[in-house]
């Protein structure tokens, strides 16, 4: 009396549910850490997963249970060596040793650690720079990836059968086993009927050919019978691997003023901004290179440790950054085999008269190269209720918008908090959304 | 044995696993469990399940179908880790006391180690849920896979009618109460889970004016002395005091409505379906094991599995059924898999081929070469304290070598009261049977009082065993989770007893 069931198939994510009620639980802490490693974390490697560690305090299920001391007690242990009774032992310091079970239950004390997901990390990533759920949705899928013939196997789908390679296969074993020929057996059989029509009655010699034929043809037939034509044996199937859609490779030029006015805050804005260009990038192209250019009165190329974590002090020329540009796209990255695409941030202090030289520089050519060029200026949050009109600001603001208005792949916006940075994008996920099937 | 006479075939050679295999060998495990133990079983239902869904039956109790709550999902992120870490292998069993009984056969297992499974669980587990007279007084195995589903449903339901948040609010004081919610001196006033139910929704609205009844006509101001005689009558239909606190709080609360009175029901009926397998670790794991090993041999003897099989089995066993000694950094406790295991096959022993001394001790047993309905009976009537107390031989306390301590907390020192010679056994055997398993050891807090008239405090009482306190801060921390339900001020006081009650 049983019966046996396969429940492998069913969702596997039984516990999901109660995961996601967990990680609700535990908001701050996990939020916490998103934050913390969006920080410490290479723009490149934002997403995938991250520990967190919750205190157990916050976690603990209470209730109404014994204490671990104090009272009077008894115990029986196991594997007495040399203990008599009567024997006085003295108690370990911190504590009796009576056994507890490694229940996630136990004091509460320990830090419970966990390892969120590359999506719940978006997720909460996301969540504060206010994506709307498409978006979000386009975001966190991996790249495309599309079948690729990749040689045979001996199992597959019916509508994969690879005919051809089956048959050669057949073709082989028939002849090896010298399997007899259907034509070779039909004209045995011609002969025989011939044979049946001329034959007298009382032609010895006749009959027992005849015989001898049609003994033949059973054996032939017997052994056709025993050799298939087509043996499973002989069945291959065409084999598809997934392998990443190709795309063209893309480059991403992060541009920063970092003179002393730029400070945590703002760097850490910027940073989000430049991050969320890059995932989108990612899901586009197989391969973002990044170029980290950063400036003062002269800009340089640097790694992303430099980039947003030294010092530097000097005046603020943001033309440098643009000829710095120029010339690495000339020496690195060909216009015709990487598309181009620029982020900039900086609090909008330029020196003055400088402006001029980078509409110059963008309008002559700059903008061409590029798919898409986005700017962001970083202001305070009192400043951000002044500034409510977008036509009048700094220097530099004011310049670009003259950019914005003749090239329609030239983005700029102020931000204050981090949900202003999405709106940057927003044309760039809208025209990239239609294309896709998110 | 009608078996001996088709042995030599063998059931399976090598390590994988098949449908047909398991059939063949479950038909095979089954025909000894029954002709050969006399075992009698609830229908079976053996699942085949990937590691993954085996966390997840972990982490929800071990059952199939649980309510959602967060701290299922604390529990499975903790045994994954645990998992991933490679500090636990996946125990390999999670049985069901239910009919049919359901037991987990986990993919990655080798074939020997489904044999394992299948003797183990779906024989010796189930027969032990099917015959032993706590599980039969207290659980109801026809009706719990409904009863769950139920459950899971109702408490869906309540989520999107009053949001999650209410809902996980509620759950969290009920099972913050929880172990402190089961009838362990009287039946439990429910016949079935499944007449319960239905029962149930017919009578929750009465219940509800019931109880504002009981609220509302109770004029709190008027004090005069008709009053008082009313009071105490109702006092009197109360029951106190009560050990059951969510039952009371379900059935008196002035704050609660009626769904919310449901939910606090669902967790007290799982509570309580679980009572009797923390009664009876040693009992149920020794039944189990015995039960395998029994089975596995006989197997093995007559050429039905291989050596090498036989060998991956018995590594596995021993695995299980290891005891570190106290001062090994992986002792945690008593382990119930080996103690149950060394007290069957004492049993046995002692009925077969019993010394001196066990016909000193076990008069009624010793040399009666009945070891099966011995068995059976043991497994039928006792629960883990009784059953130490009757079985416990010389014997298993000298192999492992056990020894009683006495743990004053004034001192800083133990005091060993019992060692395995001749005038230890009786110590230690009472010890054990006293302390039974320490961290399943529940302090007994009762509703004593209940102000009707006044201010309607609830009086809860600790009576305090040997003067071992409560866990202050978790106590705290759980009496508010009490106020939450009970709608009013809460107070715990403590009184000692001695242990002898």
């Amino acid at each position: 009396m049983a019966q046996f069931i396969d429940r492998r198939l069913n969702p596997k994510d039984r516990s999901l549910a109660n995961r996601r009620r967990f990680i609700r639980r535990v908001r701050g802490a996990v939020k916490k850490a998103v934050d913390a490693s969006v920080q410490k974390r290479g723009i490149a490697d934002v997403d995938r997963g991250e520990n967190v560690t919750v205190p157990g305090s916050d976690i603990q299920e209470p209730s109404f249970h014994i204490a671990r001391e104090g009272g009077f007690r008894e115990h029986v242990l196991p594997g007495n060596r040399a203990y008599r009774k009567g024997d006085r032992i003295d108690k370990p310091p911190g504590g009796a040793g009576a056994g507890r079970d490694g229940a996630p239950e136990g004091d509460g004390e320990d830090n419970f650690l966990f390892v969120l997901s590359r999506d719940e990390f978006l997720d909460l990533f996301f969540e504060d720079l206010e994506l709307p759920d498409l978006i979000k949705r386009n975001m966190k899928r991996s790249e495309a990836t599309k079948p690729r013939r990749s040689g045979l196997s001996v199992s597959g789908a019916p509508a994969n059968l690879s005919v051809q390679r089956t048959m050669r296969n057949s073709i082989g074993r028939r002849i090896a086993l010298r399997r007899p020929k259907n034509e070779h057996v039909d004209e045995l059989r011609e002969e025989m009927r011939d044979l049946e029509m001329r034959l007298d009655p009382d032609d010895k010699t006749g009959w027992a050919r005849l015989e001898r034929l049609r003994a033949r043809i059973d054996a032939l037939v017997h052994r056709q019978k025993r050799i298939p034509f087509l043996d499973p044996l002989d069945v291959r199937y065409r084999f598809y691997e997934k392998q990443p859609e190709p795309t063209a490779n893309a480059v991403m030029f992060c541009l920063m003023d970092v003179s002393a006015s730029m400070g945590e805050r703002e760097k850490d804005l910027a940073k989000r901004f430049f991050t969320l260009l890059h995932l989108f990038l990612k899901r586009r192209y197989d391969k973002v290179d990044l170029v980290f250019i950063r400036h003062t009165h002269q800009a340089h190329e640097v790694d992303e440790e430099t980039f947003f974590h030294s010092r530097e002090s000097g005046g603020t020329v943001v033309s440098t950054a643009l000829t710095e540009m120029k010339r690495i796209i000339r020496e690195r990255y060909a216009p015709s085999d990487w598309n181009i695409y620029a982020a900039q941030a900086s609090d909008g202090e330029n020196y003055s008269g400088d402006s001029a030289k980078c509409i110059e520089i963008l309008n002559s050519g700059l903008m061409k190269l590029c798919q898409y060029f986005a700017y962001v200026e970083i202001i305070g949050k009192d400043e951000a209720l002044i500034l409510t009109n977008n036509d009048n600001g700094t220097e530099l603001w004011r310049s670009y918008l003259e950019v914005a208005a003749s090239w329609p792949n030239f983005a700029l916006k102020r931000v204050a908090k981090r949900s202003d940075i999405y709106p940057v994008f927003r044309e760039l996920f809208s025209t990239a959304t239609e294309t896709s099937d998110g | 044995m009608a078996e001996a006479a088709k042995s030599g075939d063998l059931l399976f050679d090598g390590s994988d696993w098949d449908f047909d295999t398991l059939w063949r060998t479950y038909d095979v495990i089954e025909g000894i469990a029954r002709d050969d133990l006399g075992l009698d079983l609830y229908p079976n239902q053996i699942e085949i399940i990937s590691s993954e869904q085996m966390l997840d039956a972990y982490s929800s109790v071990g059952m199939p179908l649980m309510y959602h709550h967060w701290s299922f999902g604390k529990q499975f992120i903790f045994h994954e880790r645990q998992y991933r870490k490679g500090m636990r292998g996946l125990a390999y069993e999670i049985v069901i006391n239910s009919s049919p009984c359901v037991s987990y056969c986990m993919e990655d297992n080798t074939m020997p180690l489904q044999a394992l499974v299948i003797a183990h669980a779906a024989c010796g587990h189930n027969h032990f849920f099917k015959n032993n007279h706590l599980f039969r007084q207290w659980t109801d195995a026809e009706g719990i896979l409904d009863y769950l589903d139920y459950a899971r449903d109702f408490i869906q339901n309540c989520e999107e009618r009053h949001g999650p948040a209410e809902v996980e609010q509620l759950l969290d004081a009920a099972h913050a109460l929880m172990p402190a919610s089961v009838f362990r001196h009287r039946r439990p006033p429910t016949p079935s889970m499944r007449a319960e139910k239905e029962r149930e929704r017919k009578r929750s609205e009465e219940a509800e004016r019931a109880v504002y009844y009981l609220w509302s006509t109770l004029d709190r101001g008027d004090k005069s002395k008709n009053k008082t005689e009313e009071v105490e009558e109702y006092k009197s239909k109360m029951h106190l005091p009560e050990e059951n606190i969510l039952y009371f709080i379900e059935c008196y609360s002035p704050a609660l409505k009626p769904w919310e009175r449901e939910i606090l029901r669902i967790v007290r009926n799982i509570g309580q379906y679980f009572y009797p397998q923390q009664q009876t670790k040693i009992m149920n794991e020794g039944c189990a094991c015995f039960v395998h090993y029994h089975i596995l041999n006989k197997l093995h003897e007559t050429g039905r599995i291989t050596d090498g099989a036989m060998l991956e089995i018995l590594h596995n066993h021993t695995n299980v059924l290891t005891q570190p000694v106290f001062d090994d950094p992986r002792y945690g406790g008593l382990n119930p898999y080996a103690i149950g295991f060394a007290m069957m096959r004492d049993i046995q022993r002692i009925c077969l081929e019993p010394t001196e001394e066990d016909h000193r001790w076990f008069p009624d047993i010793a040399g009666s070469r009945d070891w099966r309905n011995v068995l059976k009976q043991a497994w039928e009537g006792y629960r883990d304290e009784s059953f130490v107390q009757q079985f416990l031989s010389p014997k298993v306390i000298r192999d492992f070598r056990m020894f009683a301590l006495t743990d004053d907390a004034r001192n800083n020192w133990y005091t060993v009261s019992g060692i395995h010679d001749e005038s230890g056994y009786q110590t230690v055997r009472d010890t054990l049977e006293r302390i039974g398993d320490l961290s399943l050891s529940q302090p007994i807090i009762q509703v004593v009082d209940v102000d009707l008239l006044g201010d309607r405090v609830l009086h809860l009482q600790h009576r305090k065993v040997a003067d071992m306190p409560l866990d202050d801060d978790d106590a705290k921390a759980t009496l508010e989770h009490c106020k939450r339900l009970w709608g009013y001020e809460v107070k715990l006081t403590e009184t000692s007893v001695s242990s002898s009650e």
